[in-house]
């Protein structure tokens, strides 16, 4: 689950992070107050979805008179936001965070995911804060710090004290940012964070070491025990395809392309989305059905595949394990009639109760190509939507 | 011979008790030697009870003491799995399988770290996995046992359902499997590809190895690497999720490409230098592994 910036700063300060002051808005009246509440002659209006990538896309101003401040909001609220996370059509902008402005002298960055091969928690550092940190890493990973963090133990004094040296932080900031990466690691771990960054953090003209961006995404197998986080999520910055699917317990991903899958099995429907692809045709979604699919389970899926206007046909891939292949037939057939499916449907079964599966679909008198194996129902499918648009994407 | 597990595994239930549970131990029980190889289950509020003549325990350091168990299967909810894991680990097990999808990141952290600072010698399958299959010998998880064929191909994945695909291309081929082995699709788990390609390079019954992984991490590249070391049998394998758009979780936990690491593309290349031979169409695993067979 992701969460807003002014968010995230709020859950840094309960964990003793310095961010600058500011308040979370709504509506241009509301920016121009708390403008006028936080007092100053600088402040930044920032636009809050959750994407990176807002101030190359316009949706961070500064503003030196409470008039900017009203230009700015005015501008970037409502606005579709478009960054390189985003994709083409943008992220509407709904709400902002109006800051005071903060005196930088240097802008750093600071990172923590979980990292796959030591299994731990690992604090990424850089003096290099402000640009695109990927870009940073590829280039220069010698500029990039790395700590991986004992779990029983937390973030030790020596690493807190080692690092803020190694990017650059000078003697009069080191006792701050040392408690700031300790808080940081405490935080990580408190909200069973996924990821967390910091960029830029700032150092100011008085070394002072504060946090200018706030990004945490937290597991969210881990939602059952923070109540707290889910009272932070904000359905409008999800696809509402994305949570229709998750009320169904149903994995879905909205993509480009035109070909609708429903298939059970994350891997599997990967392979069956890469199948497609290698036949020349493109995916409309990855949908994991999983391992308990019902009838009712499918008419929603199906539904949801349908919603996306972008579908031309439907690609339906099975390994029957503990589901049933004729179960899925059953819920196939039943979807297909309640929602008058008319795009072509490609059907491809496999496993236990293959040939009643494959008897249903037979006897229920629907249009349906059956396909024999993965590469076959690929191929199938991509064709259908050749022989409807002319073209394949 | 084959690996992890065999006709004489000694094998646990823990959440015995729960629907899942009790359905998997049931077509499990049923499969090949299954009936002699289950023996015990654990719940501490049904110690002393039993589930279709399997007896139930308080906790595992009981029930092994009592029946000899040397493996645990696991279907415990998502909070309770890691600390069931824990106590699998510190009953000192063989091999403990965790099927539990769901788990917290965080809890599987603290798990592997205890279980390297004490230096525990039990292996742990999963978490998020079908687990693990010996055909004609011994089912150990959720997989459809009816799709297997005694024989000498070892496989190994990270994803389940993939897994049957690869299982049914080559049974349809007349190819069987000296043991079926999927890894899960967690971040922080277990056994790795490397772990399980060592096994199989070293078991007399097996002769080629199918592996299969996905976007995400790289645990392919770097057992990818031990192959080209080390590996004496042939490898073929296939990676799930050309298609996949950097950042999109897919579904598996593990499954996501960030930072630009983790595709697809960059995995199979690395592989291919290995000198594994790989098919950028999952209909072909079966054939592909035929072609490198002697």
């Amino acid at each position: 689950m992701k969460i807003h910036e002014y968010q995230g700063k709020e859950l840094f300060r309960k964990f003793g992070l310095v961010t600058p002051r500011g308040l979370p808005c709504f509506s241009v009246d509301e920016a121009l107050a708390a403008a006028n509440k936080l007092g100053g002659s600088v402040w930044v209006v920032k636009a809050q979805i959750h994407a990176g990538g807002r101030g190359k896309g316009g949706g961070v101003k500064v503003a030196k008179s409470l008039a900017e401040v009203k230009q700015h909001a005015e501008k970037i609220l409502g606005m579709q936001l478009v960054t390189h996370q985003t994709g083409p059509g943008g992220q509407k902008v709904r709400r902002l965070l109006v800051e005071e402005g903060a005196d930088i002298k240097q802008e750093l960055y600071i990172g923590m995911v979980v990292d796959r091969v030591t299994q731990r928690a690992c604090l990424m550092a850089s003096s290099e804060g402000g640009m695109d940190i990927e870009e940073v890493a590829a280039r220069t990973p010698e500029k990039i710090h790395k700590v991986f963090i004992d779990p029983s133990s937390g973030l030790t004094d020596a690493d807190a004290e080692e690092v803020p040296r190694k990017i650059g932080i000078p003697a009069a900031a080191l006792e701050e940012s040392k408690e700031l990466l300790k808080a940081f690691y405490r935080c990580f771990d408190a909200t069973d964070a996924t990821l967390a960054e910091i960029n830029p953090l700032i150092l100011t003209g008085q070394d002072r070491v504060i946090a200018l961006d706030a990004k945490l995404n937290f597991d969210d197998n881990a939602l059952f025990r923070h109540p707290e986080l889910v009272a932070m999520r904000d359905l409008d910055e999800e696809d509402p395809l994305e949570i229709e699917a998750s009320k169904h317990e149903l994995s879905y991903i909205s993509l480009e392309g035109n070909i609708g899958c429903m298939v059970n099995g994350a891997g599997l429907a990967m392979a069956t989305m890469d199948t497609i692809k290698l036949f020349g045709g493109e995916p409309a979604n990855f949908l994991d059905v999983g391992g308990g699919a019902t009838a009712e389970r499918v008419t929603a899926a199906f539904k949801i595949m349908l919603a996306n206007p972008q579908v031309q046909c439907i690609l339906v891939n099975i390994f029957g394990g503990i589901m049933k292949c004729d179960t899925i037939a059953a819920g196939v057939v039943t979807a297909a009639k309640e929602v008058k499916l008319s795009v072509p449907l490609v059907v491809r079964m496999k496993g236990t109760n293959e040939e009643l599966g494959k008897k249903i679909l037979a006897d229920s008198g629907l249009p349906i190509i059956t396909a024999g194996n993965m590469g076959e129902a690929g191929q199938k499918a991509v064709a259908a939507v050749l022989g409807k648009s002319g073209r394949a994407a | 011979m084959s690996i992890l597990i065999n006709r004489n595994s000694r094998v646990l239930t823990q959440g015995i008790t729960g629907k899942t549970g009790q359905f998997h131990t049931q077509t499990s029980r049923a499969y090949a030697n299954g009936k002699n190889c289950y023996v015990a289950g654990v719940n501490p509020k049904k110690a002393g009870e039993s589930f279709e003549g399997i007896p139930i325990f308080e906790n595992v350091a009981e029930a092994k003491k009592q029946t000899g168990v040397n493996v645990s299967v696991i279907y415990v909810p998502p909070p309770f799995a890691a600390s069931a894991i824990w106590e699998a680990v510190a009953a000192d097990l063989d091999l403990v399988i965790c099927i539990t999808e769901g788990i917290p990141v965080r809890d599987m952290v603290h798990l592997r770290e205890r279980m390297q600072k004490e230096k525990c010698r039990t292996l742990l399958l999963g978490p998020n996995c079908p687990g693990v299959i010996t055909p004609d010998e011994l089912k150990i998880g959720i997989m459809p046992g009816h799709i297997h064929l005694k024989g000498r191909v070892g496989v190994v994945s990270r994803s389940g359902t993939l897994t049957y695909e690869a299982v049914g291309q080559l049974t349809e081929l007349g190819i069987g499997q000296s043991t079926a082995v999927g890894i899960g699709g967690d971040p922080v788990n277990g056994l790795k590809h490397i772990d399980v390609l060592q096994m199989f390079n070293d078991d007399a019954d097996t002769d080629a190895v199918i592996m299969i992984g996905e976007i995400g991490g790289s645990d392919e590249e770097t057992a990818a690497q031990w192959v080209k070391e080390h590996m004496k049998k042939p490898v073929v394998g296939f990676i799930a999720g050309v298609t996949a758009p950097p950042g999109k979780r897919m579904g598996h936990a593990g499954a996501i490409i960030s930072g630009g690491k983790g595709t697809a593309q960059e995995k199979l290349a690395v592989m291919e230098s290995c000198g594994i031979k790989v098919t950028r169409n999952p209909a072909e695993m079966g054939k592909l592994l035929k072609s490198v067979l002697r």
